[in-house]
């Protein structure tokens, strides 16, 4: 038992963002804060009509992995974010997780706005009461949760933040770009990128931290981590393939799913300084998704990919002029 | 066959690339204040991109100082970027600005540290080019 009156708290450092001991702390934080949101941005409600024209199966699946995608970000907010906050190396670290750990209560949050746009309460309360009770929801939730829990391991830990942002929100992510492929729900997919373009800033920082902390220990106990990583990635990749089984079997989409799974998880590792898993051919998504994901930004411009007789001088983008001479 | 420069941040991803590519580049220092590498022969950048939600500071500060010098810059023939597709429609946008600023082609866009599928691509990629470059020069000093 701690004695408290032998071991007070000690008093933290003032943040002093003037000192940096790591710029990209403050990069981080800058891009994290100008793309803050809130739901009440999207207009939601334009999306009530298409809702009405989806089957009741397809109403139940959307809600039913929109509470999934909840229960993540719930924990990512209220365990995972503050849970790494203990371990942070430089006081602006914290701020920064501080930032990371409220994004993902909008996140949470978020759903909740759909779900009152578009949905009954009784449906809504139905699903929630499915996600408390499915078996590989509760199963992933409690992989996570153990490495959270296991404070002599701060590196592990980073890694189970990165698996949960990188890799197990996309199950649930692949259906509103499916719909948005299809035209439906269009304004709720909008909130949907919003979270995945957050989602890829956390993961990129959580695991350019790992790589931070694992270059400072000897050989044996970086290959040990590296292990565990990609043990970790199995259980949790078989959980989301039965998950994944679970709820697309009926639209006919599982093995879709799946490879958007691989594409991510191989993400995932590459955050942590890893290399791929998974081969590129067990990686090849759905071109409709991968529009959906990134619109706008079409792939056959690439003099490399295409027949390699034209190529696309990029168009006029929004830059820092100023910063260029000529 | 020209040459590669290339920016990596403190992630590594693009120097992972570089390593599993296997052929000489040219990094550029991510210290503000570092000298500038001297570059003498035509060359394709590789770089990452870090733009926010709107585009902005997509090429890095120490790429636009390279480029910033009209001697390096005469001698880039095209770009390669990199960045995430969870960015949506900001994905590799530094490949697209440095393209439209310089007036080369955008010859090709990965993610993250990227495949390697996509490292045998850049390598191929990479010849064939400096091949067409070389049959251009070939055309006009005949």
């Amino acid at each position: 038992m701690k004695d408290l009156a032998e071991t007070p708290r000690p008093v933290p450092r003032a943040v002093n963002w003037n000192r940096l001991e790591d710029e990209i702390d403050l990069d981080v934080w800058n891009r994290l804060t100008v793309n803050f949101w809130l739901p009440e941005k999207v207009p939601l409600s334009n999306d009530i009509q298409s809702w009405s024209q989806l089957t009741d199966d397809e109403r139940q699946l959307t809600i039913r992995v929109f509470t999934g995608l909840t229960l993540l970000d719930t924990i990512q907010n209220t365990v995972g974010a503050p849970t790494l906050m203990e371990d942070a190396i430089t006081p602006h670290e914290e701020a920064v997780l501080s930032n990371i750990a409220f994004m993902e209560a909008v996140h949470a949050r978020s759903y909740s706005s759909v779900f009152s746009t578009l949905c009954q309460t009784a449906e809504v309360d139905e699903a929630f009461r499915w996600s408390a009770e499915n078996e590989h929801l509760q199963a992933k939730s409690r992989l996570i949760l153990d490495e959270y829990d296991a404070t002599a391991s701060p590196l592990r830990k980073k890694v189970a933040s990165v698996f949960l942002e990188s890799f197990l929100f996309y199950s649930g992510f692949y259906l509103p770009m499916h719909w948005s492929s299809r035209a439906r729900l269009t304004n709720t997919a909008d909130l949907i990128r919003l979270i995945i373009r957050d989602e890829a800033i956390h993961g990129y920082y959580i695991g350019y931290k790992f790589q931070r902390g694992l270059e400072r220990l000897p050989e044996a106990e970086r290959q040990e981590l590296k292990d565990f990583s990609f043990a970790l990635l199995f259980d949790l990749y078989e959980i989301e393939a039965r998950y994944t089984e679970q709820l697309y079997d009926g639209l006919g989409l599982t093995e879709d799913v799946k490879h958007f799974l691989h594409y991510n998880a191989n993400k995932a590792l590459q955050n942590l300084g890893f290399e791929a898993l998974f081969p590129e051919d067990a990686c090849k998504v759905n071109p409709a998704i991968m529009a959906a994901l990134s619109p706008n930004s079409d792939e056959n411009h690439d003099f490399f990919s295409g027949s390699g007789s034209s190529y696309v001088i990029g168009k006029a983008v929004a830059t820092e002029d100023e910063d260029w001479d000529f | 066959m020209g040459g590669l420069v290339y920016y990596s941040s403190a992630s590594g991803n693009t120097l992972r690339l570089i390593d599993r590519l296997g052929l000489p580049a040219t990094r550029l220092p991510r210290e503000a204040d570092a000298p500038l590498p001297q570059v003498t022969s035509p060359f394709v950048l590789i770089c990452p991109t870090y733009a926010d939600g709107y585009g902005r500071g997509a090429v890095p500060k120490q790429v636009i100082r390279f480029l910033n010098d009209p001697a390096p810059r005469a001698l880039l023939r095209g770009v390669i970027a990199s960045g995430n597709r969870n960015f949506g429609d900001k994905f590799a946008l530094a490949g697209r600005i440095i393209a439209d600023k310089c007036g080369v082609p955008l010859l090709y866009r990965f993610e993250l540290a990227g495949t390697e599928e996509e490292t045998a691509r850049i390598r191929d990629g990479l010849a064939r080019f400096w091949a067409q470059q070389e049959d251009k020069t070939c055309l006009t000093q005949a």
